[in-house]
């Protein structure tokens, strides 16, 4: 009972930090600072999203593998971010800066 | 109303939205963008629906690679203006409203048919289902057939002909791909070292993860298509770490990675025949064999002709 | 209604919405969009009609197959297309883009 108000809890926790991820992409003002709230949010929403449904497996290697998921969305979010960021300064998209 | 059917009403809301608004939207990149979400949305839905393998196969082969290559081709096609606006324009959700007399009727004959087919299939489909189904008939056979995943079973087994047929469809699309003329040329560029670095950690782990695919597809969720797609993004991502559409090494080796799936597949049908069985039938306990080494062949060969084709069209012949 | 039937009316829904866009408009790959959208929603109607909770094999299989087989067809349009944009300078039927200009920004 305890563990699935728990599960919950770090679940919708990690939702808010998609929602906040995905606000900042669509509300910021240039391709970089979008980029960063994306995967910040990202990241940080799908690990606590792994560590709520984490509590609710018995096997061992189920969390294995939730964990392996997250780490790898990790590194190809990071690559993705990374890329499209290099693609953007060889465009000349100059970052946003107050006038 | 439980709280499962609310959820699934979300989804088909959300899918239904992603849709039009792929196809709707203005700039053909987002709607490419968009696109590759909905299949997302509808791999999810598949898992609503009970079907985990075709979740597997929608998020891996209808949104991944599907994605994969409408964006390529949409990033080769010519330019009018060479590179001068790369901003994209602010999109707008704004159906174009232009009224020529030719638009209008049109407008009107599709828009009757698609309600008529609307009214026809929806009244199909809302009607209690008179007939029982397949399950039962697969459950008895599951036992013999020589996996124990029902989907498996059905796809290498009890519709092995179907499954060899696509094979063959597959390898004749690469065919037609290479007919059509020789692969686009890409200006050499040099990766950038995280990719590179991406690729030492993320292709070992795909080759990996795709030998544990088609493993465990015998028993759970998994199989050769979806094991041939994980390999088939490696291939993808070597291609485009590559710089260039050229794969680095000698095409002869890739031609026959690309054709072992169909010609093992027709190799067994044919030589099951030996006995005095019909063609595909397999003999009593090889079946679980025989399917794992037709699943082995085909999956090499999906994961290649999925590679080649993202290369969109015949690679110069290095040897 | 169970769940499984609302998909299948989505599937429904997902025919008319890519069948709407094959006719009205008049790039390819859009085109080629409206036609995956459409196979789609034929996969959804051919798994949700067979019902919920014994879940029915064959349909997914033959699903699975239908995949498969739309990016094959994916693949060689999108090839097609490639040639027909490279040879008539735009990716458009010459007898499509007069009536529908919307696409004019992309390329």
């Amino acid at each position: 009972m305890l563990i699935d108000v728990l599960s919950i809890i770090l679940i919708v926790a990690g939702a808010a930090f998609f929602l906040a991820g995905t606000v900042g992409m669509l509300r910021f003002p240039d391709v970089y600072s979008r980029l960063h709230a994306l995967t910040k949010g990202d990241n940080a929403g799908l690990g606590l999203m792994v560590i709520g449904l984490a509590l609710q497996v018995e096997s061992l290697a189920v969390i294995g593998k939730l964990v392996l998921i997250w780490l790898l969305v990790l590194l190809a979010g990071a690559t993705a971010s990374h890329l499209i960021a290099r693609s953007s300064i060889k465009r000349n998209i100059k970052p946003w800066s107050r006038k | 109303m439980s709280a499962g059917m609310v959820f699934d009403g979300l989804l088909v809301i959300i899918t239904l939205w992603l849709a039009w608004a792929s196809l709707a939207s203005r700039d053909l990149f987002r709607g490419i963008v968009l696109f590759i979400a909905f299949g997302l949305v509808l791999a999810m839905i598949w898992v609503r629906l009970g079907a985990p393998d075709v979740g597997l196969a929608e998020a891996a082969i209808g949104a991944g690679l599907t994605g994969a290559l409408l964006l390529a081709t949409w990033g080769r096609l010519p330019r009018p203006e060479a590179a001068e606006e790369m901003e994209r324009p602010e999109p707008t959700m704004v159906y174009p409203d232009r009224l020529n007399e030719p638009g209008i009727m049109l407008r009107i004959v599709v828009g009757s048919a698609l309600v008529a087919i609307i009214a026809a299939i929806g009244w199909v489909l809302l009607a209690p289902a008179v007939a029982p189904g397949l399950t039962d008939t697969v459950g008895e056979k599951l036992a013999v057939s020589g996996a124990e995943n029902p989907v498996t079973a059905v796809l290498l087994n009890f519709r092995g002909y179907d499954t060899l047929l696509e094979i063959a469809v597959l390898t004749a699309a690469l065919v037609g791909v290479w007919a059509l003329g020789p692969a686009p040329k890409v200006a050499h560029a040099t990766p950038s070292p995280v990719l590179l670095g991406l690729n030492a950690t993320l292709l070992p782990l795909l080759v990996i993860i795709c030998a544990y695919l088609l493993w465990v597809g015998k028993a759970y969720p998994g199989g050769a298509f979806q094991a041939g797609a994980v390999l088939a993004a490696a291939g993808v991502l070597l291609i485009l770490s590559g710089g260039r559409p050229k794969i680095p090494m000698s095409l002869k080796p890739l031609r026959w990675a690309a054709v072992v799936g169909l010609a093992v597949f027709l190799g067994v049908a044919l030589a099951v025949m030996f006995g005095g069985r019909h063609f595909l039938e397999y003999p009593d306990g090889m079946a679980g064999g025989l399917i794992l080494f037709i699943e082995i062949a085909a999956t090499i060969s999906i994961a290649v002709i999925l590679a080649l084709m993202f290369v969109g069209g015949r690679p110069e012949d290095e040897s | 209604m169970t769940s499984a039937a609302m998909f299948a009316l989505a599937g429904v829904g997902l025919i008319v919405i890519g069948a709407w866009s094959l006719v009205m408009r008049a790039h390819l790959i859009r085109k080629i969009l409206a036609v995956n959208i459409m196979g789609s929603g034929t996969f959804l109607i051919l798994v949700g009609a067979g019902g919920g909770s014994p879940v029915d094999p064959v349909p997914q299989a033959m699903v699975i197959t239908g995949i498969v087989v739309a990016i094959s067809a994916t693949a060689l349009a999108l090839a097609l297309v490639l040639r027909i944009a490279n040879a008539t300078g735009k990716p458009a039927l010459p007898e499509d883009f007069e009536r529908d200009l919307m696409d004019r920004e992309d390329p």
